[in-house]
């Protein structure tokens, strides 16, 4: 039965080819449209560590008092100095790290060829199982190296292609900023995007980080943060470097790991703890302000997704809408032209429900040749995305066989809603009455 | 025309009459957001900054190895003095950022040093006595930095020079009354700068949509930053752009190829505009792609449905036109049809376009939706609305009188 009513709608569909044609690219540009701006949205709002991302929390800490945000703003959205080793020595997360960007130069053996940056993070131990880092060599260093402030690197696959040509590098030496490091491990690629771990100094969506080196080595070779560096206050600081150290400039990221929602609640009251403490020692002077954000709450914090893939998608989706009520009027049209065509099939007796089937089926071959059309415009979309998109975002969009079958999924059910009224109204015809009026 | 006996006969229709009503208003109050949103950016994307951008070009240069301040310092004197004698360069300037940078420094600028509250957030640019030659920036009042003024900066040092030059916007936020020239300053510090000079205009560093309130407000400290790295802001002699472009780098790389110049940072003004309006240009180009197709798909929906009409009618149009009608009766009658449908559908429209606007303010700190684009916005859908209903109407129009004999 249904191949007949789909041969039925094939012949209907070629007797006003103007009309289908409208339909189906009404349909399709609907579909590219939204599709399109719903890859962008898609590779931008994902989650980056699905399985952990409910364990890993940030805190943040109100050190600079609430005359700061007179003005509006938030919380700080990242720790002083003094706050991070305090929370990193308190040990009260299973895992923690302190984060902040760091950038060396590194000058090849070879002296024709030109010196290059080498970016990264300095952290702790904890960073690599925290966030479930990959290795293709060696591991991440140990706590102890931590403790000793010692000479390690972890180097990313790129950087370990570039001077060890992708060999096994580990317990080999690498020289930055005219330091020389130990190699401890090669991450595999890894990249997750947003770069969750640090999406307060930049999109999240830049170049990967090239090395890791323990963060209480950083500070002994007084690497500056190549982040941001946020300070407030007239008073300002001590000169030099542990002047910076010890001043309320905030410029340090922290992540623990806490398993359970126990394990939430002690921290937080840590956290409450901490703070009221530094109250009352005197260094701040207001009620204790903490806040602990889990993984997804923190990117949503900090507008991880920028707001013209929002907007876009937003507008794009009204375009579809659009397009659909362009689709009800179109079958709407093209249905009770044919009264006279239902009204001798019921005469003959079809049932209302037959009457449903037929041009449900008809309905859903425009969804499908509309969304034929939609795939086709979505990937001369996603080809043409990085015209409308910042590269960085533009190149994170790609068509898969995920998007393909949403694509048609989509136009294809859209369709048959956008069906259904017109349907209703074909199936309520009178067949007496249309066959009098012959 | 009598508007009656249409109203009745759409009265018939109201299935179909609602729905090109209802594309009809969502078009106008998703064009109307667009064209919006178009002009925004355009108008955000043509600010000035106030420099010679057609004659500039940046170069971010990163120190390779370690070395002492003193040792950056003495190189980056070499590398200026070696860039003010090329033959395409008028002049050279050390910096620590560049208008449109895309980030930077900013500090709150108090009038006060036991002040808390900031009077207002100014982007920081340091230079030396050459920066605002380099920049073709107008000094209207004051003075310029001289050569013994310019301090060194090195990491973490607070610094703060005793004299400060600003743009017109940040000394009229300062001081309304005019007076700013010779007052005292305290930026993040209880150190005063002294206001030396006042310069026409200056972009900042950042032109984010945070950064609206403080439009212009910039302040130059006589500084050279001996740290890791430094941008060099060069001015090319009129029409030698490229040619310094290539000589910079090479001039550069001969007084010591022991540094980095990022070529993803920095460059002409042309790449440096195209870099930071990035998103913007993207979010005009998007509207107008979708503004269009959606008028286009709109149009194309009104003619299959007055055609679908059109065909349902042609025994009544042959009576009326065998009862006398004439064919500009039926091409008005349509036209009309049309006209009517599409005024209730921008009524509906013009509200669901200011609701659009309003929801966008809250949610992405989108500007108020001015009445002159939804004007624009009910001509546009008018006139199209009539223009797509005119080839259907017309084919009425030539519907012949003996239809009205004829069964079906």
């Amino acid at each position: 039965m249904f191949a007949y009513y789909f041969e039925l709608g094939l012949r209907s569909l070629r007797r006003n080819p103007v009309l289908t044609a409208l339909m189906v690219m009404a349909i399709g540009f609907g579909v590219a449209a939204s599709m399109t701006t719903y890859a962008v949205f898609r590779a931008v709002s994902g989650n980056p560590l699905p399985d952990k991302s409910g364990q890993l929390f940030v805190p943040q800490i109100d050190n600079w008092g609430p005359q700061s945000r007179k003005t509006g703003g938030d919380l700080p959205e990242s720790l002083s100095y003094t706050d991070a080793m305090a929370l990193m020595h308190a040990h009260k997360a299973v895992r923690q790290t302190a984060i902040y960007p760091v950038g060396f130069t590194l000058v090849p053996v070879d002296p024709s060829s030109q010196p290059f940056a080498v970016n990264g993070y300095a952290a702790y131990a904890d960073f690599f199982a925290m966030f479930d880092v990959p290795f293709q060599y060696g591991s991440g260093w140990q706590g102890v190296d931590d403790d000793n402030r010692a000479n390690v690197v972890v180097i990313s696959n790129e950087l370990n292609q570039k001077i060890f040509a992708g060999a096994n590098s580990v317990g080999r030496g690498i020289q930055l900023d005219g330091r020389d490091y130990r190699i401890a491990g090669v991450v595999a690629d890894w990249d997750p995007r947003p770069r969750f771990y640090d999406v307060n100094n930049g999109s999240g969506f830049g170049d990967a980080p090239d090395v890791f080196m323990p963060l209480t080595r950083a500070i002994d070779l007084q690497t500056e943060t190549l982040g941001n560096n946020n300070c407030y206050g007239t008073t300002g600081q001590a000169p030099g470097w542990d002047g910076w150290l010890h001043s309320e400039c905030a410029w340090i990221s922290l992540w623990v790991e806490l398993p359970d929602a126990n394990a939430v609640a002690r921290y937080q009251s840590y956290l409450e703890a901490y703070a009221a403490d530094q109250q009352h020692a005197g260094r701040f002077h207001w009620v204790p302000n903490i806040r602990l954000s889990n993984l997804m709450q923190w990117l949503d914090r900090e507008h991880v997704v920028p707001k013209e893939t929002t907007v876009s998608l937003v507008l794009a989706l009204g375009f579809l809408l659009v397009c659909l009520v362009n689709t009800i009027g179109l079958l709407l049209a093209k249905f009770m032209r044919r009264a006279s065509e239902i009204g001798v099939r019921r005469a003959l007796g079809a049932s209302r429900r037959q009457i449903y089937t037929q041009f449900l089926t008809e309905a859903a071959v425009v969804g499908v040749a509309g969304g034929l059309l939609g795939l086709l415009l979505t990937a001369f979309g996603v080809l043409g995305i990085s015209l409308v998109f910042e590269p960085e975002i533009a190149r994170l969009a790609r068509l898969n066989v995920s998007l393909v079958g949403f694509t048609l999924l989509v136009s294809v059910a859209a369709t048959v809603v956008a069906a259904f009224y017109p349907t209703w109204r074909a199936a309520r015809v009178q067949p007496a009455w249309q066959l009098k009026s012959n | 025309m009598q508007i009656k006996p249409i109203l009745a006969a759409l009265r018939r229709h109201k299935a179909g009459t609602v729905l090109i009503a209802l594309q009809i208003a969502l078009t106008l109050a998703i064009v109307c957001n667009a064209l919006f949103i178009i002009q925004q950016r355009l108008a955000h994307m043509s600010e000035p900054t106030g420099i010679d951008e057609a004659n500039l070009l940046v170069i971010s240069n990163q120190w390779a190895g370690h070395r002492s301040p003193q040792e950056v310092d003495a190189q980056i004197q070499a590398d200026l003095a070696a860039l003010r004698q090329l033959p395409s360069v008028r002049d050279a300037s050390p910096s620590d950022g560049y208008p449109l940078t895309g980030g930077g420094w900013d500090n709150y600028v108090m009038l006060t040093p036991e002040q808390i509250e900031k009077t207002t957030d100014a982007s920081v640019y340091m230079g030396d006595e050459h920066m605002l030659d380099t920049l073709g920036v107008k000094l209207i009042a004051g003075r310029n930095f001289n050569a013994s003024e310019v301090m060194q900066m090195t990491s973490r040092q607070v610094v703060i020079p005793p004299v400060v030059i600003v743009t017109k916007a940040l000394a009229d936020h300062l001081f309304p009354d005019g007076s700013a020239l010779g007052k005292p300053i305290y930026s993040m510090s209880s150190t005063p700068s002294t206001i030396i000079g006042i310069i026409e205009r200056l972009q900042r560093q950042d032109v984010k949509t945070w950064s609206k309130p403080y439009a212009y407000e910039s302040l130059l400290w006589p500084m050279r930053e001996d740290t890791d790295g430094l941008y060099y802001i060069v001015r090319a002699k009129p029409g030698q752009l490229a040619a310094a472009m290539r000589a910079v780098p090479q001039a550069l790389y001969a007084q010591n190829r022991m540094r980095i110049i990022d070529p993803k940072d920095g460059g002409t003004y042309a790449q440096i505009r195209e870099r930071i309006y990035d998103s913007d240009r993207g979010m005009a180009i998007l509207m107008c792609i979708i503004s269009a197709v959606l008028l286009a798909i709109t149009a194309a929906g009104i003619v299959g449905l007055t055609s679908f009409w059109v065909g349902q009618r042609r025994k009544q149009i042959g009576v009326r036109r065998a009862l006398g009608a004439r064919r500009g009766d039926i091409l008005n009658y349509f036209l009309t049809e049309n006209f009517l449908i599409s005024v209730g559908g921008v009524m509906v429209g013009t509200v669901l376009a200011v609701g659009i606007n309003l929801w966008m303010m809250a949610r992405f700190e989108m500007a108020r939706l001015s009445l002159a684009y939804v004007i624009d916005g009910v001509i546009i859908l008018l006139l199209l609305g009539q223009l797509a209903t005119l080839a259907p109407a017309l084919r009425a129009s030539r519907v012949s009188p003996v239809e009205a004999t004829r069964s079906t």
